[in-house]
């Protein structure tokens, strides 16, 4: 691809957010925004924002990983401990905010360099399990700790609440399996969108840049990648741990999003990894737009499905078949581009005619 | 290609968001209410009462509903829909409140906070003015963030974490979690059962954590002493042989079990097996004991359980007898639990005297004060009184299974 076509294609990308942006706007200041689409703009982002970022691993970096909710349930406490620890500190939400997001990456970056030392060195199978397993220890390390804060300092157990021997002034700020609960809700939707576009645009720079293609190579051909002098675990960990990081930005939004945040199996395990990955896999591998737009019609569908009550769970598991089943089975491709080539067919004509 | 997909997708996107937009008329049509209670209003039009048709026309209390109907909490949530389907049927058959029909829409949340919030904004859009919910904890936390925002009436009916209620526009009918350890604590230390105690929580529920923090709490002020203090999580509830060995090796009289019956069942079995013979004491967790699944209701007797609610009850006959002929299952303290709080509903919009065209902040209003003036009497206890905090006022009641019912004691 040349160097203007790749610019017309991520401009594209980020013409969809900021026209989904201008559509939301103009919903909302002509009446026609229903309550459900507002508030489920912002987890609508943070699935983006978590589909791109699991991409960056999986479909740029070729690596299975099972873990991503793992770095989203770090990013998600360390954020909203934070936000909670400055309350009186920090009046200022926004701030606050700001401050828990960058702290949310930072933390989630760091434990991405740490997982993957040890782990990258595995491949395929190997690794998808390991990291499956690091997002469940994550979620059950999250599950025991107790965290208190009173004059004197900080306090830590993992036994309960009263094992933290706080004075009266105390608060328990991570309550074992009940977790941090009141953290004030700060997540909008334009923060939201903002971060989706640095989402976007730190993702995008990242694959057609040197070090792009570096990683890239990786995952066609490791050998070959080594043998012309490629620096293969330093590749390798600079995109696990920016995809770790990107995951913790979600993750804190998803905090100050509930005013209730508890890691469990539905939210931070490995159903939410997987479900990452259904976004990755029917986007297309290292489709940066696809996966964007997977994650919100996957996360809409259950919602618009309410109608149906019960059947809503079925018809939303036949609707994810039957997409997956036309973005990749080879018939549907066939099928796709023979419409494809008849739709051409038919312009052509009336285009010759009119010139 | 992929542009073209993309391209597509986008364009699905973009139909999905404008339906979505569009949808208010479509999304009270399928929200319409049970079809239950639409032969309800029919039959009271039919009676000739005119004004009860003539304000049925005019507009009635829409009351959102909000639980989780599938997954692996559904049982709780199915129970509160009923409960609170067969108060809103009662009500309306007896003439509505201040002459207006109740109108009852349940939306499903899975036990899980985000789908709760996505499902109390769906009700939103149809217009409600009173919510019954949510059915669990955190859910319920994450959506009294949301109505205390709006400043719109909600009453949970098993939300028992501290801070579900924590809003002062968020009422409860069930106990906090806390106070039902308390409540055991004291009735053991009063009652004289035992003085060494041996406890089997599960870690990872803020419901059994909670519960537990306060019984140990309380424990102290009644001279009890806590032998064994046992802890298990949700990935390990299928074997608690470790846990039983402790509790019988310090010599404990009594387990206390604030846990849920399904795993309760698994550690009768177990006790027997050991033939370590205490007394088990539960809370409201426990009941639902005597309907598990090939479960030897045998190992049951002398269980004792302090719960708000017992369908085997003198007083709560006509509602089992009419529970059971609608929905065909027994009614478990969930639905009573939701049963009530209609008829607290009920009770606070009477006193209020709130009519159906008033929008959903003032009715908030004039119900935070009318909730605090009221006594029901209910299922899960009588005389039931409500403070401004949303806490309820009402005696726990402990039973024991004797011959595979309850009895009162």
């Amino acid at each position: 691809m040349n160097k203007n076509k790749v610019r017309m294609q991520n401009g594209i990308t980020y013409a969809i957010v900021v026209g989904c942006w201008i559509l939301v706007q103009i919903m909302d200041k002509t009446g026609h925004m229903t309550s459900l689409l507002r508030g489920i703009l912002v987890p609508l982002c943070m699935y983006s924002i978590l589909a791109i970022s699991l991409n960056l691993t999986v479909g740029i970096l070729g690596e299975l990983s099972l873990g991503h909710a793992g770095f989203m349930c770090v990013g998600a406490f360390s954020g909203a401990f934070l936000t909670k620890c400055l309350e009186n500190l920090l009046p200022n939400l926004q701030l606050r905010f700001f401050l828990a997001i960058l702290i949310g990456a930072a933390v989630a970056g760091i434990c991405g360099i740490l997982i993957g030392i040890p782990v990258l060195r595995l491949k395929g199978d190997y690794l998808a399990i390991v990291t499956l397993a690091f997002g469940e220890i994550i979620k059950n390390l999250i599950n025991v700790m107790y965290i208190g804060l009173d004059k004197s300092g900080f306090h830590f157990s993992i036994k309960d609440t009263m094992s933290l021997g706080m004075d009266e002034t105390g608060v328990v700020i991570i309550k074992g399996a009940q977790g941090i609960t009141g953290t004030p809700k700060a997540s909008t939707f334009l923060i939201a969108v903002v971060l989706l576009l640095i989402t976007l645009f730190i993702v995008l720079n990242l694959i057609h840049s040197r070090t792009g293609r570096a990683i890239m190579s990786i995952r066609d051909n490791r050998i070959a990648a080594e043998s012309i002098g490629i620096n293969i675990t330093k590749y390798k960990l600079m995109a696990f741990s920016i995809s770790a990081a990107l995951a913790g930005v979600a993750g804190v939004l998803y905090a100050h999003n509930l005013s209730t945040l508890a890691a469990t199996p539905k939210n931070f395990g490995y159903n939410m990894s997987i479900m990452i990955l259904v976004f990755v896999v029917l986007g297309g591998l290292g489709n940066i737009r696809g996966s964007m737009i997977a994650a919100v019609v996957l996360t809409l569908l259950p919602e618009l499905l309410r109608g149906l009550n019960d059947y809503r769970m079925l018809i939303y598991a036949v609707v994810l078949i039957v997409m997956m089943l036309f973005n990749s089975s080879p018939r549907a491709i066939e099928l796709r581009s023979v419409l494809l080539e008849r739709f051409r067919r038919k312009k052509e004509p009336a285009a010759k005619e009119a010139a | 290609m992929r542009k073209f997909v993309g391209l597509g997708l986008a364009a699905v996107l973009a139909a999905s968001l404008t339906a979505c937009g569009g949808g208010n008329a479509a999304t009270s049509t399928t929200a319409a209410p049970a079809a239950g209670n639409d032969t309800t209003t029919e039959a009271a039009a039919e009676n000739g009462n005119e004004e009860t048709t003539a304000s049925a026309e005019g507009g009635a209390f829409k009351i959102g509903v909000i639980g989780p109907l599938t997954g692996p909490a559904a049982a709780y949530g199915i129970a509160v829909q009923n409960g609170v389907d067969l108060a809103v049927k009662e009500i309306n058959e007896a003439g509505g409140v201040n002459g207006a029909m109740l109108e009852m829409n349940s939306q499903d949340d899975e036990h899980d906070p985000e789908k709760s919030v996505n499902a109390y904004n769906t009700l939103k859009d149809w217009n409600m003015q009173m919510l019954v919910g949510a059915v669990t904890s955190k859910p319920c936390i994450a959506v009294a963030a949301e109505s205390s925002n709006d400043n719109l009436f909600q009453i949970t009916p098993s939300g028992s974490a501290v801070e579900c209620a924590a809003p002062e526009n968020v009422f409860r009918v069930c106990f906090a979690d806390p106070a039902q350890g308390t409540a055991s604590a004291k009735y053991i230390g009063e009652n004289k059962l035992a003085t060494k105690i041996a406890i089997i929580y599960d870690s990872s529920t803020e419901y059994s954590s909670g519960i537990r923090e306060a019984f140990v709490a309380e424990a102290a002020n009644e001279g009890l002493e806590i032998v064994a203090d046992e802890a298990f999580t949700a990935d390990t509830n299928t074997d608690f042989s470790v846990q039983l060995d402790k509790a019988k090796n310090a010599g404990a009289e009594l387990v206390f079990l604030p846990i849920y019956y399904q795993e309760a069942s698994v550690i009768l079995k177990q006790a027997s097996d050991k033939e370590f013979a205490p007394v088990f004491f539960g809370v409201d967790g426990m009941d639902g004991i005597l309907s598990v699944k090939n479960f030897d209701t045998s190992l049951a007797e002398g269980v004792m359980l302090l719960t708000p609610f017992s369908a085997t009850e003198e007083g709560s006959k006509a509602f089992t007898d009419a529970y059971v002929s609608a929905y065909g299952i027994e009614p478990n303290q969930f639905a009573a639990d939701a049963y009530d709080a209609v008829y607290a509903i009920k009770a606070a919009a009477v006193q209020a005297g709130i009519s159906p065209d008033m929008d959903a902040s003032s009715i908030c209003d004039a119900m935070k004060a009318a909730m605090t003036e009221i006594s029901i009497d209910g299922l899960t206890g009588d005389g039931m009184t409500w403070d401004a905090a949303g806490e309820t006022g009402k005696a726990p009641k402990a039973v024991k299974i004797v011959n595979g019912v309850y009895e009162m004691q």
